[in-house]
């Protein structure tokens, strides 16, 4: 097995033409995914025995939240190739991540809250989910005030990417913290290992949902980290061909 | 998996969760929408600049 590829990846000129070149994939995928798994949760999938119609909030509140902790993942593995291999294209990625990882934490926690009122009677509880969720939106913030506090952006890429790296233990509090504590929140109806505990026709509008959430990102992150390489980069021959 | 509502007023309803229901969905709906436009326009300027940049390096040359 070669490593070719896997060096090519480090290369900004590379990284751009191929995100460019792959970004309608991921879009109207995700698009079409998106559509079908609204539409199914909204319409197709059967009111819940207890929470009745509500419980159709979970078609966007699982992706988001989903999302909050994927793109986590992806920022902080991406700050530490960074900061190991000193790779400029995976501080890029990890810059592209933040934003979008924040606003996505930010709907989790909003959505979730329109879902515990009904459900739980209160917007909001200081339980272990809730509250390691927040702290995955502050340690957003803070990678991206970090950032920008800083003019030289190989210093900001340094120090942002300490942080991300250190933040990524937060990652499996937030996902474990409903089966290490007692939670208001209910335990994850999905599993790898064991037994969904959700009926299949409410589950297959959650995973096309969660796909197309998933496809999306790949989408967004595409877009955003071409604008980082060519921000980052004052070769000129490569820009000037792949702007032409 | 069938359609579950018999009527548009009952789709709208949601039960009686109308009021978490669709603010869920209209903004997760709308940051989708946000993600996009804040994406392309980011690019966009980053372009915008590099030819800026590509321009002056021409003209100094």
């Amino acid at each position: 097995m070669t490593w070719t590829w896997f060096h090519r990846l480090g290369s900004p000129p590379y990284v751009y033409r191929l995100a460019g070149r792959l970004t309608p994939w991921f879009g109207w995928s995700a698009g079409v995914l998106i559509l079908a798994g609204l539409v199914g949760g909204l319409v197709l999938a059967p009111p819940d025995y207890q929470q009745g119609d509500g419980f159709r909030i979970i078609y966007v509140h699982a992706p988001t939240a989903w999302l909050s902790l994927m793109i986590y993942t992806w920022m902080g593995v991406a700050a530490a190739v960074g900061l190991i291999w000193r790779i400029k294209v995976s501080h890029a990625v990890a810059a592209a991540c933040a934003p979008v990882g924040a606003s996505f934490t930010a709907v989790a926690l909003a959505t979730g809250s329109l879902f515990g009122k009904p459900m739980w009677g209160t917007w909001w509880v200081w339980t272990p989910r809730l509250t390691s969720e927040l702290l995955l939106l502050f340690l957003y913030m803070g990678y991206m005030g970090l950032r920008a506090s800083f003019d030289d952006t190989q210093r900001a890429d340094r120090a942002s990417a300490v942080l991300a790296v250190v933040g990524i233990v937060n990652v499996p509090i937030v996902h474990y913290s409903v089966v290490w504590w007692n939670d208001l929140h209910q335990a994850s109806s999905l599993s790898l290992a064991g037994k969904d505990t959700i009926a299949t026709s409410m589950l297959v509008p959650l995973l096309v949902s969660l796909l197309g959430f998933t496809l999306y990102f790949g989408a967004i992150v595409l877009v955003r980290l071409r604008g980082e390489i060519l921000r980052r980069e004052r070769a000129t021959d490569w820009i000037r061909e792949a702007l032409a | 998996m069938m359609i579950q509502f018999h009527s548009l007023a009952q789709f709208l309803a949601m039960g009686k969760y109308g009021a978490y229901v669709w603010p869920s969905y209209g903004l997760t709906l709308l940051v989708v929408g946000l993600n996009i436009t804040w994406a392309r326009g980011l690019l966009r300027q980053a372009q915008l600049e590099a030819r800026r940049r590509l321009a002056m390096q021409a003209q100094r040359a």
